[in-house]
């Protein structure tokens, strides 16, 4: 295999590609091959940049330095139709379909086919690529009466349909279950079969060990090599993506007479579309201590912080509250007011930062209000406590902004978690709840909110800290709950542990799955 | 009989007005845009045609049917596209809130048709383009002679029959083309549009302002054979506007159904005017507001059935009233 592809030459071949985002640099002098008639894994933690490497190559972004190849000869990929002129389509891990359209319709979108638009004849030849590649779909059917696996096949005949030969999967099976998901592999091996080009973007190691030919390996943006997947081991892999121990120098104080907190108990969540996003996961938090979540994004680290912070649904667990005096509190079904009322307090910086906690478009002392607008006993809002804790909180955390009636959103990321980060400390909570809480940051912010919670841990205040960077979790936690696919696959000593067990506990189930047969 | 004859006859001119109205709205909602200006529009566009006919008929001893039309309709539909630029030109390009936006633009178009209005009414309450309204409410030849049957179906003027057309018309780009699929695109998700390579702004600006334009031949009518072809400072467009808003809604955004749902209201509208000598009933004229009511409850009824049943199809664009901006990505 290895001998016949550096011979033949390459459907693609990316050299040197770099892209930075501000600061950030998402991909640092990447080179990568592709080769017709192979399934290559594209593999990588969180924000290694795989998304980013593809969506240079399906033209989404433009890269700041590098070459792409497409057979041979040099190219230029301003967007993504001139992608697919090329042959390259990308099925993205959001979908992009019109709801109220048909397969059909939806397919053709956009196409610029001479002559009247003919349903039936692009229904025919929709039905000729589902049997030739082993699709089922009824081209008829409306986009909202779709399962969400349906959904992907449309997106994924709709690149097909245009004639790309050159096919990227971002996640792919992230949102199937392990039937959808075999089904799915069969359908990449024929589609391997008939010499088209396959790329697969996944950090989920049995999968990459089932189906792909070749594994490249991405981690913090550079590239780190490649492996003929039957040659490798799951163990090789994972040493590859999550490398060597980084020493940060996070403080670490011993934890303080720990006594539980907060006790949950095979709690279980399923989303609208009957998908299992916490299966009987157990663990608990003491106070006094940093405990940290990791897992891939999207193994039930939202759900299980808002299940504790009462605003997700739970389908059955319970999640107790000990208080001071040994008293037990049921969490499930008390309202997040009584809830914070307790003082648990939650800071949940989601992707777009805004979305939950901060209002983007008041300024920081009103945005101290939302925590305090209950106080007082007339029907006006105090507002110079708030002006007080707003000006304390610029001074003490060094936020940056004109002054302190500047809207939130005018304010630079870091800066924006450093007021909701300071926001939730101020309020004394007895747990902290703190999700990607240095998303974004520079290094000195974020140091600055590894101090704050060791402050808040030495004040005995309990602290679930969900977190990317593996590094940080082992050197900032006390322990680590690693999720797996929404199930709790260990619990770790964060002194004790390893960079590589962490990584494989979070990509490979200890015990075989319930469901499905991929395991041997 | 002739009561009922009456009755369809004032309900067809009534509904044709709101039916070029909704036409009109349904190719611009259909982009996402959520134009609440329909009655400035129309305002807008049966100002201009009916000065541009009045000046032109009273400019010439022996002015020409012909002509007469071309002027109107040329008025009217540049009148009322200018509209829609605005709307456009504030919702697409500056993204503008597209409430506040339709709303300003309802106030600002019978502001100015008022406004210049007080030109051609030199000082009077009213006045009447006489010719012109002969020649937009010229009955069909030979045919509304046949009876009954003529009289329903025959005696009205060409812009009835262009009403229907232009709905067919949009119905069947709206269904059957490649236009009429991306345009849905754009109205339902301009993302995923805009990732297939559909110009989202073109097609917004292209849908508001043909919208607009076909929007305004409702004015055209209302003015030149609705009204009699007279112009008035007291004028009852805007609430003809509104009905047409209202009738997108009962038309679950399909312009197959504006075409009956149109004649719907026409008759319901004009039910306190001719139901009572019809049924032998008396009753006081505190009743007629209440009667004329009927279309917007019929409208509500409908919104709550479709919305009960949440059926994705009937509920409007999914990307209705927003503005669309590209992200970086």
């Amino acid at each position: 295999m290895e001998s016949q592809n550096e011979k033949r030459v390459p459907a693609v071949s990316m050299r040197n590609i770099t892209k930075t985002f501000g600061s950030v640099v998402a991909n640092d002098h990447v080179g990568l091959d592709i080769y017709r008639g192979e399934i290559l894994a594209l593999l990588g933690e969180n924000g290694s940049g795989k998304t980013t490497l593809m969506n240079m190559l399906s033209g989404l972004y433009y890269p700041d330095e590098g070459q792409i190849f497409i057979d041979g000869s040099e190219v230029s990929i301003p967007n993504p139709r001139v992608a697919l002129g090329m042959g390259i389509g990308m099925v993205h891990q959001h979908f992009k379909l019109v709801d109220v359209l048909t397969a059909t319709e939806n397919i053709v979108l956009g196409l610029k086919d001479k002559g009247r638009l003919d349903l039936d004849a692009a229904a025919v030849k929709i039905r000729k690529i589902c049997t030739d590649y082993g699709f089922d779909i009824d081209p008829h059917r409306k986009i909202y009466d779709m399962s969400v696996s349906e959904k992907q096949t449309v997106e994924i005949i709709k690149v097909l349909y245009r004639g790309a030969d050159i096919l990227i999967l971002d996640e792919p099976t992230a949102v199937l279950t392990p039937q959808e998901t075999t089904r799915l592999f069969d359908i990449i091996r024929n589609m391997k079969s008939d010499g088209k080009a396959i790329i697969i973007i996944t950090h989920k190691l049995q999968e990459v060990m089932h189906v792909s030919d070749r594994v490249a390996v991405l981690r913090k943006g550079a590239y780190i090599g490649d492996l003929v997947t039957k040659n490798t081991s799951i163990q090789e892999m994972t040493d590859m993506m999550v490398g060597h121990k980084v020493n940060l120098n996070i403080d670490r104080p011993d934890p303080v007479s720990p006594s539980p907190r907060i006790v949950v108990k095979d709690l279980t969540v399923t989303d609208k579309d009957g998908l299992v996003k916490l299966d009987h996961v157990s663990f608990t938090a003491n106070s006094g201590e940093i405990l940290g979540i990791a897992g891939i994004s999207g193994s039930g680290q939202k759900e299980l912080l808002e299940a504790i912070a009462g605003l997700q649904t739970v389908d059955s667990g319970s999640i107790e509250y000990i208080e001071d005096n040994g008293s037990h509190d049921q969490l499930i079904g008390k309202d997040p007011l009584a809830i914070s009322n307790l003082g648990v307090s939650l800071s949940f910086v989601p992707e777009d930062r805004l979305g939950m906690g901060l209002v983007g478009n008041m300024d920081i002392t009103d945005n101290m209000m939302l925590r305090s607008f209950r106080n007082g006993k007339t029907v006006f809002t105090d507002r110079k406590a708030p002006r007080k804790l707003a000006g304390h909180v610029v001074k003490k955390l060094g936020v940056v902004t004109p002054d302190l009636s500047t809207p939130v959103r005018k304010l630079s990321g870091g800066n924006v978690q450093k007021i909701l980060v300071g926001r939730e400390i101020a309020s004394t909570p007895t747990v902290l709840l703190s999700a990607y809480a240095v998303r974004g940051l520079d290094i000195n912010s974020a140091y600055l909110i590894y101090d704050l919670m060791n402050q808040q841990k030495e004040a005995g205040v309990s602290i679930v800290y969900v977190g990317e960077d593996l590094d940080v979790l082992l050197a900032l936690c006390d322990r680590i709950v690693v999720l797996c696919g929404g199930s709790c696959n260990g619990i770790l000593d964060a002194r004790t542990t390893t960079k590589e067990e962490v990584g494989l506990r979070m990509t490979t189930k200890k015990e075989p799955a319930s469901v499905g047969g991929s395991d041997e | 009989m002739m009561t009922l004859i009456a009755w369809i006859n004032r309900a067809i001119w009534f509904g044709t007005v709101i039916m070029f109205g909704s036409t009109g709205e349904i190719i611009t909602e259909r982009s996402g845009n959520l134009n609440l200006g329909v009655p400035g529009i129309m305002f807008l566009g049966g100002f201009a045609s009916f000065a541009g006919a009045y000046y032109y008929e009273n400019s010439t001893p022996d002015p020409s049917s012909a002509v007469i039309i071309l002027i109107a309709l040329i008025c009217g539909i540049l009148a009322s596209t200018f509209g829609g630029l605005i709307y456009s030109f504030l919702t697409i390009t500056l993204r503008a809130n597209q409430n506040v936006t339709g709303l300003a633009l309802t106030i600002f178009g019978s502001g100015i048709a008022n406004f210049f209005g007080v030109q051609v009414l030199n000082g009077g309450t009213s006045v009447k383009a006489a010719f012109t309204h002969t020649v937009f409410s010229k009955p069909v030849p030979f045919l509304s002679k046949l009876g009954v049957f003529g009289d329903i179906f025959f005696s009205y003027g060409f812009m009835v029959y262009l009403a229907i057309i232009l709905a067919v018309l949009t119905h069947l780009v709206i269904s059957r083309t490649r236009i009429g699929l991306n345009l849905r695109a754009v109205g339902e998700n301009p993302a995923t549009a805009d990732s297939v390579g559909i110009s989202v702004s073109k097609y917004k600006y292209l849908a508001t302002c043909i919208g607009a334009s076909v929007t305004g031949l409702g004015g055209v009518y209302y003015v030149l054979d609705y009204g009699y072809g007279t112009w008035s400072s007291s004028s009852s467009i805007e609430g003809l506007g509104w009905l047409a808003v209202a009738l997108v809604i009962f038309a679950r955004w399909k312009p197959r159904n504006i075409i009956w749902g149109a004649y719907v209201f026409g008759i319901f509208f004009w039910f306190y005017n001719y139901a009572p000598a019809l049924l032998n009933l008396t009753w006081p004229n505190t009743i007629v507001i209440l009667t004329q009511m009927i279309p917007y409850v019929i409208t509500i009824l409908v919104l709550i059935y479709v919305s009960a049943k949440q059926k994705k199809d009937s509920l409007g664009p999914a990307a209705l009233g927003l503005s669309y901006y590209r992200e970086e990505r």
